[in-house]
């Protein structure tokens, strides 16, 4: 049962196959067997979540439960839960109990879903490793020796070893599509505001988006219906109507125009990967889609540039942790900046204090327009390059990453190194598109993402294409042997 | 670009970061090459683009002035190591 997706989890539910309280227990027992090599959840909300599961199983009873009521999930640990602690992998956060639900949350609760626990992350998703957490680095279940991806890594770990058959993950450059394809799952990051950041901790604003982690593109497309749609908690949550992302699931993509961008086959690619994705774009032409070869000729400066943004807002909008409020104050304060600074020194983890340096530094007086101003110039810039590649393609095909997961400690102290390894993801953050990274294969046993970039609110067409694509190939399948 | 020992200082201060006197070189060294990484942006002429702070058009939303929730102060203070009588506990700050 464990191996089941949310689509036959429902059914299995409805035709009480299984009950709620069962399926939860099963869940959470594999939980806590197996947290202690992959270190994936920060919380396990055992108590409540059996609790949850008897009033679901209840529900079910009376005729009144929906499609996903009784059905476990997890939630990355940067969504605010109410009455549990919330802390965004970081020490600041380590006491913080939150007083109220994410919107995100409070969708997956009102639809029925049951929250086991709170997944292991980078500290304030700063980072593409899951290293960086203060509750130590979470691990690969292909192989615990390297890392999950970041920065939603242990929602990654935990639905590649089916501790949990979906998760959540936020995606501000590449944190739900690195870690999916380094553990061989599903991972969509919608278009920028159409998923409320409401209660979702702010990493950079402009670039944050929250999105689902499945094993399937089918269950994507379910938590979709669920977690997408106008909020009025979040200014910067979009009125466009929503899709119903399940309705195209079976649609032919024959005469599909997908285009491979020349800058996405670079020398960056690993040798292997480029072959993988190749093999994957033959099997979406058997599909009967067109490939034809686009530009994306500014590519290389979205690392730069994302790198000024992130970090300049990162900056901003990490500067309400003073120690006054909540989160972690310093002992014996002599005076205000005392309090302030020792709270942030003891509360920030490395990564974190490294980019609250470089986005204070780029938005001090007499740098503002050769950084920040510069890098939204070349956002501008790269955002034109998507516009232009899309009139004549529908969509745009790539690597996710350039490599496979590496080890564990291999780029934590060589931040260059890190950042560089974002280069096919942060620029659907730059420009807001939606992208998906779906199971492609593997290399010497380590699963490998091909990642689809849609235009602006095409997530339909994504999780149509995604869903084509599994339906023939079984990448996304496979389980790690130490989990079966 | 290079950023010295007093750089280093001015910038955490900005941030209200202290940060160790052992640390220092080391940032030194990590801030300048993330600067080095972001002089890449100088090989393209940006003169007549124009900024996108945003990825989608956005707009300040207005709505009906009406009372949608009241204050959760007890709710929020439930932390009880900072706050005093409903107040939040500060150093002194008034001589």
């Amino acid at each position: 049962m464990y191996k089941s997706t949310l689509a036959q989890l429902s059914v299995a539910l409805e035709s009480k196959k299984i009950s709620s309280e069962e399926l939860t227990r099963m869940y959470i027992e594999r939980c806590k067997k197996h947290n202690d090599s992959l270190n994936c959840f920060i919380t396990i909300t055992e108590e409540e979540a059996l609790k949850k599961a008897k009033e679901a199983d209840k529900k079910r009873a009376s005729g009144t439960g929906g499609q996903f009521t009784g059905i476990p999930i997890a939630q990355k640990d940067i969504f605010c839960t109410d009455g549990i602690k919330t802390s965004c992998g970081s020490k600041m956060l380590d006491n913080f109990v939150a007083p109220y639900d994410a919107t995100l949350v409070k969708r997956m609760n009102a639809a029925g879903f049951i929250m086991i626990g709170k997944t292991n992350m980078d500290e304030f998703a700063m980072g593409s490793s899951s290293e960086t957490s203060f509750y130590g680095p979470v691990k690969n279940p292909w192989d615990t020796s390297r890392v999950p991806g970041g920065s939603s890594g242990g929602s990654a770990s935990a639905v590649a070893a089916r501790l949990c058959p979906a998760a959540s993950g936020t995606d501000t450059g590449g944190s739900i599509r690195q870690p999916s394809s380094f553990c061989g799952i599903t991972g969509l990051k919608p278009t920028y505001g159409r998923v409320s950041r409401y209660g979702m901790i702010a990493f950079a604003s402009s670039l944050d988006q929250g999105g689902p982690m499945t094993q399937t593109a089918e269950d994507a497309a379910l938590i979709m219906n669920v977690i997408a749609g106008f909020d009025e908690y979040d200014s910067t949550s979009t009125e466009e109507p929503i899709d119903d992302y399940t309705a195209k699931l079976n649609n032919s993509i024959k005469g599909l125009k997908i285009g491979l961008p020349k800058q996405y086959f670079d020398k960056n690619l690993d040798k292997n990967v480029a072959d993988l994705i190749e093999d994957g774009v033959k099997e979406l032409e058997k599909l009967g889609a067109k490939c034809v070869d686009i530009e994306l000729p500014h590519t290389e400066l979205s690392i730069p540039a994302y790198y000024v943004v992130a970090p300049a807002e990162c900056s901003s909008n990490l500067s309400r942790y003073d120690g006054v409020r909540f989160g972690h104050r310093c002992n014996e304060p002599k005076d205000l900046s005392d309090l302030y600074c020792r709270s942030r020194q003891e509360g920030f983890g490395k990564e974190v204090k490294r980019r609250i340096m470089t986005g204070t530094y780029v938005l001090s007086a007499g740098y503002y327009d050769a950084y920040y101003l510069k890098a939204q110039k070349i956002r501008q810039i790269i955002r034109n390059d998507f516009q232009n590649a899309f009139k004549n393609v529908d969509i745009i095909a790539g690597p996710t990453t350039t490599g496979t997961a590496f080890k564990l400690d291999e780029k934590l102290n060589d931040p260059i190194s890190m950042y560089l390894s974002d280069i096919y993801t942060v620029s659907a953050n730059l420009a807001g598109l939606p992208a998906i990274s779906i199971p492609s294969g593997f290399i010497e046993k380590l699963p490998a993402g091909i990642q689809l970039i849609g235009n602006y609110f095409q997530e339909s067409l994504l999780i149509n294409v995604a869903h084509q694509f599994q339906k023939i190939t079984d990448w996304h399948q496979k389980i790690p042997k130490s989990y079966e | 670009m290079s950023l010295d020992k007093s750089e280093i200082q001015k910038i955490a201060w900005l941030a209200r970061l202290a940060i160790d006197k052992d640390d220092i070189p080391s940032y030194c060294d990590e801030l300048t090459d993330i600067l080095d990484l972001m002089e890449q942006m100088n090989s393209v002429d940006t003169t007549d683009i124009v900024p996108l702070a945003h990825p989608l058009e956005v707009f300040s939303r207005l709505r009906v002035d009406n009372i949608t929730e009241t204050n959760q102060r007890e709710n929020f203070q439930k932390d009880q190591s900072k706050t005093k009588e409903g107040y939040y506990v500060v150093p002194k700050v008034i001589e």
